[in-house]
Parts: structure tokens; C-alpha cells; sequence
């Protein structure tokens, strides 16, 4: 479908993921200048020059495997670790929240101003540091170039296609206070109580509030007759208890974006728990997409090879300067979560380790080497496995 | 007005896209066939009236070259011709058109899709039958491919590109009035992607055209002056489907705001006036609708389909 969704997708599940690992590490009481190392180092690599040249090709959306790999290594571009069973609930965490933002996004257009609201943050995380500061400032840039000319119909297009992309994903989060943030206007007491999903995992979609900005509150219908004097004019049950639209968000760099979907959730302390049940039926169902034989496609490992080109190699002397974050409670509930989710929602994620050696390079070219044996023939598969290999030997 | 029925569950969910729900009656055999899209399939049910026996299908996308295809479709709609009904799918990479019970594909025309990805994507979208044997493609660049269906075998031919519109297509519909022999001044609608107001739903119905808006707003117009009859601020969200029952004038408008509404679209020629009132809402909680038609040409049964729903939800009149 829409060829420009993946800047978008990444940059909202990046910020998704940043305000998870700033709760944890502040949860876990990692020392600060730990904590902002790894903030930094992730947000560093994130907004990569190579990598992101890469991210904003005109391209399709990269398969769920590719993504979560990407996001793994993303995760642990620091002297942070994390364990299978919370990199998974981390993923999770992510996914959902930004579902639950697109589903809710009142215009599609929006869905820029969610991704606005990401960046505004990610900036405030990296505020101290000029460098980082400075790639996070030009890729503002470039999604104001790429994106505020959009018409409203690109954008839905844009909305779609991460629809598709979410299709069926129902995981429970128990994360009361994004409400909080979602409904400005309304009495906070009243809206502790309520929910944000059902307990099926299905998100409520509430049939009140303000209507999204260029709509009218439903309930008119206004005739005319053939000169265009309005003739007649009746009301009708909309059915729902909606208000009139706020005022619209703005797209420039430091403006007040009116909505608080994409804003961090998280930065209350609370604990936030997921639940695998209920989920597992709807997975058989679902159809992958992606079910190209090779685990990933060509232009996935490109963006691979740059995130990866991007990565500073940890030194063996650091061991004792790298540390586990946890997203549970207790090392015995991360365990047991890894032990008990269902398999169908495992995540298959490839595992490349980004070492400066010769291993990588021989890894990559056993997974390029597969493409031809499948006989995906194209005319410029050789030229990009070569750039590959050369990226990976000037590392 | 309407209560709600049983259910009909489908293998898989339905995706997010405009009118995203086919419907074909087969009266002879007292059989419905249903259509909903899941990504790069299109779930087929065929259900018999008396509710006892479904039978269901899966219609995968086609790509050139390719021996599973993972091109996204885009509609999926059943185009019902005097002397035969077909099922047209679109997708990112071609038009799939096959016989209304999905058994046999009887033309594949595939789009021009370039090497490395556009920014532009590319996709077909807009399915209507027009007149006796014509069945009306809409395209992302614009164009609408015009295609000539012959009374009975798989010789379909391209025999015209209609190349008004600059924005991609959203919808097209045909002139429904229902009555055979009436004289059409206009035979075919279709709205596009660009301008301030985006239009991603239309119908055709004697001389007037419904368009469903993103702002949630269906408006009324003329079809040959474009005189403005009648403007409804309907929904809270983008319409994604219109359906028109023709002989009883029911207008069934659905949006992402979870509810379904049913209107009365009165006619009166001698004033050249339009009137709607409002009949009735249904709500389906938590669901952003994608799909919704009349199940008959009265409008005595219709059928919704939503985003992340493995069902289709039936309501009849009471």
C-alpha cells in the first residue's frame, strides 16, 4: 500500500520504546549516568545518518520478523541487556501502545502529530547533547519535508496500511494512565475508573468527546433548494455524546500539538503488565503477510547492515559496565513468562551478533547466499549483496 | 427498525479499507454470497437463507512471476451484469476477475508497477458494472480502466482508459435506479483523492449523487448540474462505506465511529428536490466499520463488517 509508512512506524515504536526503558531504568534505580548513557546510545543510533537514508526510501513495510530484529538491536546498542522474556513484553508494550494510537487517531493526518509528540520527547531525552541533539533536529526536518504536504488521503492510505500491519494483535496491556493523558477535558476521577481495553484485548472506542478538527458534531441535515437557499433544516439522535472539535495541532518544531496520543504514558510509575490469554486463537487465524521463504528480504538486510554499521562494538572491558534491565516484577515472574507464552505469538527473531569480525560477514553472506539458491533471481541482487559485505569489511 | 441476527464468522479479520464488504444475492438458489478482505486474501461465504448451511472460499492476491502472492488487495466487489455476475479483486498489482462463486479466475490485468518502489504507490481501487457489459476499474494514477465483458467465457478486453481524474480513485459507482428501461443521463460516478474534502464513498442513485466524506459529512448532489441538494454532518469520522437500497430509497452510510446509520432518500421530480430523514442507528462497540450494505434491493437486511472482527454482523427489519 502506501510506500512512505516505515519512517513512521519506527520512529513511533522507537519512542514508544524509550519511554519504556526510561520507566524501567528508573524503576530498577540504575544510576544516572548509566541510565543516560543508555538513553543516548540508543537514540544515537536510532537517528543514524546511513540508517535513516535508508529507513526513508520509498519502500513497502518490512515484514513483523524484520521489524522486531531491527528492534532488537536497537534495544541493545548500550551496555543495557535484556532477557528474551522481557525483550518480547517490551515489543509488546510498544506495539500495542502505538496500535491503540493509530486506531484512536481522530484525523489521519494526525497520525503526524502522534509522531511529533514521539520526537518532541525523544529531543527533551537528549537535551544535554548537542551531537545527538543536532540528528534528532534534522530528522524533524525530513519528516516535515516528506510528510506535511501529504494530502488528507495520502495519510489515511498511511493509516491503512499500519492497520494492516496491526491486524489482530489483541495483547492485553493494564496501563490505566494513558487515559489520563488521551481526554484532557474531562474529570480525572471519573476516568481512572474506566478502561482503556476490554477484556478481550480489543481497545475501546469511545462514542464521545470532541470530534476530530474539520468535522461537525453529527446530528443536522440541512436541504437546499435549487438556487442553494437553505430550505429545511432537521435534527437527528447521533447515537453518541459528542463535543465540538478542539483547536487543530500544529506541525512546525516547537508547537503545542493539542493531542496527547504519543505522549509518554509511563511517566508516572506503575507497573504495567501484559497477558498472553485469548490471543492464542486469534493468531491461527491470522494469515501472514509475509511469507516470502527467506527469512528476510534484501532491502531488510540493507537496513540491517546500516543500523548495524551504525553500532559501536562493546569492548570485553566493559563487561562489568553492562547491566540487565528487567520488565518484570522479579527475576522469577520474567521466567515464568518466558516459559508460558504461547508459541504461535514467539516472535522469531534472527539472531546476528554485531561484532566486529569475521563471523558477521560470513553470517550475512550464508543469509545472501540463500536468496540465489532460492532462485529470487533480479538483476541487482549481486551489486547489493557485494555493497553488503563491503559495508560490513569497513566496519 | 432493525434487530440484530446470528452472525456469520470468517476465517480471518477484516482489513481497514473503504467498503470493504461484497454482497450477491442468488435468489434461484436462496443462496448470499458475502466478501471480506483480510490483507492479501479475500474470505468467500456463501450462505443459504434458511441459516443452515455456509460454505466458505479464500481468493488469494496474483502477482506476476510469483507463486504466493503478498501484494495487499485493495476491494473486493461483486458486479452483477444482465447476462452474468462477476467478482472483481484489485489489488497492488493487478485486477483479478472472476465468476461470482470465486471458483475459476477468468482475467488477470496486471498494472504497471515500476522496478524499485514510487513514492506515488500503486494500486487499483473503484469496481463498478456499468450499463449491459462493462465493468469500470479506477487506478491510482487517475485513469479508469474501462473494461468489455463478453455474455460467457473469459475473453474480457481493455477496450478504453478514462483519464479525467489527476488524483488517485477512491470509489466509483454505477446509476442504480433499479428500474430496467430507465433512461441514465449519466452512467457512472467516481470520486478521487485530491482537494480539501476527500470523497471515499459514492453512489449513483436517479440522477443524484451521495458522496461519503472523511470529515464524516454525505452530501447530495445533482448529478448532471452539481447543485448541492443536501448537506448531512452524518458521522464523527471518516465514512468508509454508502449503499443504497434502489427500489425502496434506504441509504446505509457506515463509519469509524462505530455506527451504522440507515436514511430515507425521498425523490420528487416535479420540484426537483431531494429529501433525507433519518431513520436509525446501530452501534457496533469498539469497532471502526469497514463494511456495511443492504443484503436485498429493499433494504429489508443489511450486513456490517469492522476492523479486527472475524464476523459478519446481520441486521434485519423487525
Amino acid at each position: 500500500m502506501s510506500s512512505r509508512t516505515l519512517p513512521l512506524l519506527f520512529i513511533n515504536l522507537g519512542g514508544e520504546m524509550l519511554y519504556i526503558l526510561d520507566q524501567r531504568l528508573r524503576a530498577q534505580n540504575i544510576p544516572a549516568d548509566k541510565a543516560k548513557k543508555v538513553m543516548n546510545d540508543i537514540i544515537t543510533t536510532m537517528f543514524n545518518k546511513k540508517f535513516l537514508e535508508e529507513l526513508f526510501k520509498p519502500q513497502e513495510l518490512y515484514s513483523k520478523k524484520a521489524l522486531r530484529t531491527v528492534f532488537d538491536r536497537l534495544a541493545h546498542a548500550s551496555i543495557m541487556r535484556l532477557n528474551q522474556a522481557s525483550m518480547d513484553k517490551l515489543y509488546d508494550l510498544m506495539t500495542m501502545a502505538f496500535k491503540y494510537q493509530v486506531l484512536l487517531c481522530p484525523r489521519p493526518k494526525d497520525i503526524l502529530l502522534i509522531s511529533f509528540n514521539h520526537m518532541d520527547a525523544i529531543k527533551d531525552f537528549v537535551k544535554d547533547t548537542p551531537s545527538i541533539l543536532s540528528q534528532v533536529d534534522e530528522t524533524y526536518q525530513q519528516l516535515i519535508e516528506m510528510y506535511t504536504t501529504l494530502c488528507s488521503g495520502e495519510f489515511q492510505l498511511i493509516r491503512q496500511t499500519l492497520l494492516i500491519f496491526f491486524q489482530d494483535m489483541h495483547i492485553r496491556v493494564s496501563a490505566l494512565c494513558c487515559l489520563l493523558l488521551c481526554f484532557p477535558l474531562c474529570q480525572v476521577s471519573i476516568f481512572l475508573k474506566d478502561k482503556v481495553q476490554n477484556s478481550n484485548g480489543r481497545f475501546v472506542l469511545p462514542t464521545s468527546g470532541p470530534v476530530p478538527y474539520g468535522t461537525q458534531v453529527p446530528g443536522l441535515i440541512r436541504m437546499f433548494s435549487c438556487t442553494g437557499e437553505e430550505v429545511t433544516r432537521l435534527q437527528f439522535n447521533n447515537g453518541g455524546n459528542y463535543t465540538a472539535a478542539l483547536r487543530e495541532g500544529s506541525f512546525e518544531i516547537f508547537r503545542d500539538r493539542v493531542t496527547k496520543l504519543g505522549t509518554n504514558m509511563y511517566s508516572v510509575s506503575r507497573p504495567v503488565e501484559t497477558h498472553m490469554s485469548g490471543t492464542s486463537k486469534n493468531s491461527a487465524q491470522h494469515t501472514k503477510v509475509n511469507t516470502a521463504p527467506n527469512p528476510l528480504a534484501k532491502e531488510e538486510l540493507n537496513l540491517l547492515a546500516k543500523l548495524m554499521g551504525g553500532l559501536e562494538v562493546p569492548k570485553s572491558g566493559n563487561a562489568d559496565n553492562g547491566f540487565r534491565v528487567n520488565l518484570f516484577n522479579t527475576d522469577e515472574e520474567e521466567e515464568e513468562a518466558l516459559i508460558s507464552r504461547p508459541g504461535d505469538l514467539s516472535y522469531g527473531v534472527i539472531n546476528i551478533q554485531a561484532t566486529k569480525d569475521q563471523q558477521v560477514n560470513a553470517e550475512l553472506a550464508k543469509i545472501m547466499g540463500e536468496f540465489t539458491e532460492s532462485g529470487e533471481q533480479s538483476p541487482s541482487s549481486s551489486s547489493k549483496g557485494d555493497d553488503l559485505l563491503a559495508m560490513m569489511d569497513g566496519l | 427498525m432493525y434487530h440484530k441476527e446470528k452472525s456469520i464468522q470468517v476465517k480471518n479479520s477484516a482489513s481497514a479499507l473503504y467498503n470493504n464488504l461484497g454482497v450477491l444475492r442468488i435468489a434461484p438458489r436462496h443462496l448470499t454470497y458475502f466478501t471480506v478482505v483480510h490483507a492479501n486474501v479475500v474470505n468467500m461465504v456463501s450462505a443459504s437463507w434458511d441459516g443452515l448451511n455456509y460454505s466458505h472460499r479464500q481468493l488469494q492476491s496474483k502477482e506476476p512471476n510469483v507463486a504466493t502472492s503478498t501484494s495487499l488487495i485493495m476491494q473486493a466487489a461483486f458486479c452483477p451484469l444482465p447476462s452474468r455476475d462477476l467478482l472483481v479483486v484489485t489489488s497492488q498489482k493487478g485486477i483479478q476477475m472472476y465468476e461470482s462463486d470465486g471458483s475459476i479466475m477468468v482475467y488477470w490485468h496486471a498494472l504497471d508497477t515500476p522496478e524499485t518502489p514510487t513514492a506515488q504507490a500503486v494500486f487499483a481501487r473503484g469496481i463498478s458494472a456499468v450499463r449491459e457489459s462493462y465493468i469500470c476499474v479506477g487506478v491510482s494514477s487517475g485513469a479508469i480502466l474501462v473494461f468489455d465483458v463478453p455474455i460467457k467465457g473469459s475473453n474480457i478486453t481493455l477496450s478504453e482508459v478514462l483519464k479525467e481524474h489527476k488524483e488517485s480513485i477512491t470509489d466509483i459507482a454505477p446509476e442504480c435506479s433499479g428500474q430496467p428501461g430507465m433512461e441514465c443521463i449519466a452512467d457512472l460516478v467516481s470520486a478521487d483523492d485530491g482537494g480539501n474534502l476527500y470523497v471515499d464513498c459514492i453512489i449513483l442513485w436517479k440522477g443524484t449523487v451521495v458522496a461519503g466524506y472523511g470529515t464524516g459529512q454525505i452530501h447530495l448532489y445533482e448529478a448532471v448540474t452539481g447543485i448541492l441538494h443536501a448537506e448531512i454532518n452524518a458521522h464523527a469520522r471518516w465514512i468508509y462505506s454508502l449503499d443504497i437500497a434502489p427500489f425502496s430509497g434506504l441509504l446505509l452510510s457506515a463509519a469509524e465511529d462505530s455506527l451504522v446509520r440507515v436514511w430515507h432518500l425521498t425523490m420528487t421530480p416535479e420540484t426537483n428536490s431531494v429529501e433525507v430523514a433519518h431513520l436509525h442507528n446501530e452501534c457496533v462497540t469498539d469497532t471502526q466499520i469497514c463494511g456495511a450494505k443492504f443484503c436485498d434491493g429493499d433494504g429489508y437486511a443489511f450486513a456490517v463488517t469492522g476492523y479486527d472482527l472475524s464476523e459478519i454482523i446481520r441486521y434485519t427489519q423487525s
